[in-house]
């Protein structure tokens, strides 16, 4: 634990390599365990149930929106009185699914399932630690989050149904109990869950941070340090700036809603009567969330693109391009993302030069999105790719990215943004550039790291059937869905069928939900090929991509403090494939200049030299000190 | 691998390390509270540039209890330098001032809230009001997490467990309750300009 006593044991512990460690029992083991790595697969575990609640309600309001003929009896053994006795779905229930939807996907799934699976497995792992700098946090970060998880599972059950008001939480919607049925128990049960999620985030964004930046091996300096690990920590910044502002926002929020005070209300009559509020301001709240909710699209974002960065690198067998552009794009990016949230209120009669401002700051954000672009495909141009399901997700996500992020520039246009706000046209671009981006991300790192998660690896070719269907069915679902926005169809709307300018667009409506019930039930692939291969996979070799990166020269199926014996010193980066000269078609991170002279650059020999410094470097090995 | 015991014998190790990491969490800590009052402060100045607010004088009890705050952040360095000293004596009497002056602190921003009450100015009412009750509110609860930490070192030095060899304990103390402290005079200095 303690790095100041480490470094008074560096120099004798050569000949003791075991760790000393107690036999644990089921609780410590797989419960309260302090593991990064179960704790990353409980993550992993928590997230994939989140993700089938929350796609499962997006199929049920697809099915409202594009066939709102049908008769939706069925699902009354799960809905129950939400199904009206002919077979319709309740309205207030339909946006209580929308919210719900938004706000599972975006914070159980792909922030905390995201972040927390790959952030707690790989940084130790491809750093070269024992474990994350604080178990102890890690575990509570673990906890507080499933926590949060129950209270939000809790309120999907309650009478009047859970929190209605959308994921962003506007008020007065959101602070008045009385304006609809979930802002009620449900809205409270909403803020409860977000304010231990924030909690749960925090201490496992610090950790993360604090093991990246204090815990990284003998030799693995920043330069060295693989593209997910340079993302998850610009992800975790991100989220210690921003999620303090959210829960400031609560805060307000729910002073508001349970004490009476006017932060956010002013002057606001319900059924003639006025309440006593004055002198509050909404826009404030859409400032405040706004401040966390732009940030959060790239918290995220971040870790799926440096996912992407690995998995397209290793399986084009080449070194990724432009190392650096990568690193300093994703700081623009993470700079950027905490002064453009204004552009989520265009129209809120937000001053128009104000609002030009943050329209350019906005459409700067293309720049360094696209040197990403560009360099995920520079790394694939004329590489040897192998095409496992992971690599596929990669080179999907970069699609998504892509086609999402050009909407991206339209939306930013704060003129144009008066006819697209709030239609469908939003709804299509973030899903495709934050929403389904993400989840390839989140795909393409389960398939890549199963074998070093589980020993086993995952069926590739259901993979590819996976993959296929997922790609052409999110694109069969979003290209349309611009259309529809552009027409004027505004989002979170019960139905279309009752005005004359959406009706003729019922079928492209069934169209839409068609395809996001295929590509859901695509999903189940994934899951049989998960949940199946966990147990009875194929066994997975020391190192089945030929991949780089430290976490495949711990053992198949590593403990805890993941090497046994002595953690590996680092002499490259983590891109040597293909080098010319060199034997194989990759050189892992371990393996020091003086042993590969063969395919050595001429500045590479000199570095020869300081093999020996980096040797005798401080082992920084948390479990020698106990 | 097996040449490092050679090495280390003739060559001092170089520390990777940045910093201890349980002191380099303490600080991202810090960093959230920072965001956390910059977000309130803001929104203060937001919700201000609206018009419609009211204004009052801050009771003269907060100058009182920002100066104990001082002192107390005196007291807490007078007790860090006593445990590098190994000044045990020192040490467990400067640690229990500092406590106690916490303690006054807290107990004099209570009473300052009731002075608020007095004029008229209440939690619930114009934001302006509001505001001032949620920065104090929210400083007080901070405050009270740094007697938590704060009363850990008291017991440890009480049991001679703080001294010149293992100092990372009222170091972490020190270092929350000065941040404190000046995350007080923040947001004292603050509510005075923009009141």
């Amino acid at each position: 634990m303690s790095a100041i006593e480490g470094l008074e044991t560096a120099h004798h512990h050569a000949d003791e390599h075991e760790h000393h460690h107690e036999a644990q029992n089921f609780w410590q083991k797989y419960i309260f365990c302090e593991d990064h790595k179960v704790i990353a697969k409980q993550y992993l575990i928590t997230g994939i149930m989140w993700a089938v609640v929350g796609i499962s309600m997006s199929v049920i309001f697809r099915i409202q929106l594009g066939l709102p003929d049908s008769n939706l009896s069925w699902l009354k053994p799960i809905l129950g009185g939400w199904i009206s006795d002919s077979g319709k779905l309740d309205p207030n229930f339909y946006l209580a699914l929308v919210t719900m939807h938004g706000t599972i996907m975006v914070f159980f799934v792909l922030t905390a399932g995201l972040s927390g699976t790959f952030s707690n497995f790989l940084i130790p792992l491809q750093i070269g630690a024992r474990d994350m700098a604080s178990g102890f946090m890690n575990m509570l970060s673990y906890w507080f989050f499933f926590i949060a998880s129950v209270i939000m599972f809790a309120s999907l059950f309650l009478q009047q149904g859970p929190a209605a008001g959308g994921w962003v939480i506007y008020p007065p919607l959101s602070a008045l109990p009385q304006a609809h049925p979930g802002s009620g128990m449900g809205m409270t049960l909403w803020l409860a869950s977000m304010a231990l999620f924030i909690v749960s985030q925090l201490l496992g964004g610090i950790n993360y941070i604090t093991t990246v930046i204090n815990l990284r091996t003998r030799g693995m300096s920043f330069d060295r340090l693989p593209l997910t690990i340079w993302s998850f920590l610009i992800t975790a910044v991100l989220g210690l700036i921003s999620f303090p502002v959210l829960l400031s926002s609560v805060l307000l929020l729910i002073f508001d809603r349970h004490f009476g005070t006017s932060f956010y209300l002013s002057d606001i009559y319900i059924n003639g009567e006025a309440l006593p509020n004055v002198g509050g301001s909404p826009i404030l709240f859409q400032h405040l969330f706004w401040f966390l909710g732009h940030p959060e699209v790239y918290i995220v974002l971040l870790p799926g693109l440096g996912i992407t960065s690995e998995v397209i690198a290793t399986n084009s067998r080449k070194p990724i391009f432009g190392y650096r552009a990568m690193i300093a794009s994703m700081l623009g990016i993470a700079f950027l993302a905490f002064i453009v949230w204004a552009h989520h209120m265009f129209v809120t009669g937000m001053n128009p030069f104000l609002g030009s401002v943050f329209m350019f700051l906005t459409l700067i954000i293309a720049v360094p999105s696209a040197v990403k672009g560009f360099n995920y495909i520079t790394t694939l141009w004329r590489g040897n790719i192998v095409f496992t399901p992971g690599m596929l997700f990669s080179i999907g996500l970069v699609s998504l990215f892509v086609s999402g992020g050009l909407t991206g520039i339209i939306l930013g246009n704060s003129a144009l943004d008066i006819q697209l706000h709030d239609t469908y046209f939003v709804v299509a671009h973030f899903h495709l550039v934050m929403g389904a981006a993400s989840a390839f991300g989140l795909f393409a790192g389960v398939y890549h790291w199963f074998p070093k998660m589980f020993g086993r690896m995952m069926n590739t070719t259901l993979g590819q059937i996976h993959f296929w269907f997922t790609f052409i069915g999110i694109y069969l679902v979003f290209i349309p869905m611009h259309y529809v926005g552009i027409a004027g169809f505004p989002r979170r709307y019960y139905q279309f069928t009752s005005y004359d300018f959406t009706n003729k667009f019922l079928d492209m409506n069934m169209f839409i939900s068609i395809a996001a019930i295929l590509s859901f039930l695509a999903q189940f692939i994934f899951l049989w090929n998960f949940f199946y291969s966990i147990f009875k996979g194929r066994r997975a070799p020391q190192n089945p991509w030929r991949s780089n990166t430290l976490e495949w020269t711990t053992p198949i199926n590593p403990g805890h403090g993941n090497w046994v014996g002595e953690i590996p010193a680092v002499y490259r980066w983590s891109y040597d494939y293909s080098k010319p000269g060199a034997k194989e078609d990759f050189i892992p991170q371990n393996v020091p200049y003086s042993q590969t002279l063969e395919s050595n650059f001429p500045h590479e020999n000199e570095l020869i030299a300081t093999e020996k410094a980096i040797e005798s470097q401080n082992f920084n090995d948390q479990f020698k000190s106990h | 691998m097996e040449n490092v015991q050679q090495y280390s014998i003739e060559k001092e190790p170089k520390a990777v390390l940045a910093m201890d990491p349980v002191k380099f969490i303490l600080w991202l800590f810090l960093v959230s509270i920072i965001m956390l009052f910059a977000s309130q402060t803001s929104a203060y100045l937001v919700r201000r540039a609206e018009g419609n607010w009211l204004e009052f004088e801050m009771p003269v009890i907060f100058w009182y209890s920002t100066a104990v705050l001082l002192i107390s952040s005196a007291a807490m360095q007078w007790a860090f330098y006593s445990a590098k000293k190994d000044e045990f004596k020192q040490l467990k009497i400067a640690i229990s001032i500092t406590f106690v002056l916490g303690l006054v602190f807290l107990w004099m921003q209570f009473e300052g809230w009731k002075e608020l009450v007095k004029m008229n100015v209440y939690f619930v009412g114009n934001p302006s009001g509001s505001f001032f009750y949620v920065f104090t509110g929210l400083h007080g609860f901070h405050i009270i997490t740094g007697l938590i930490v704060l009363f850990t070192a008291w017991t440890a030095a009480f049991r001679t467990r703080v001294h010149s060899k293992n100092l990372r304990r009222i170091e972490i103390c020190v270092t929350y309750w000065h941040f404190l402290d000046i995350l007080w005079i923040y947001l004292f200095v603050f509510l005075l300009t923009f009141n």
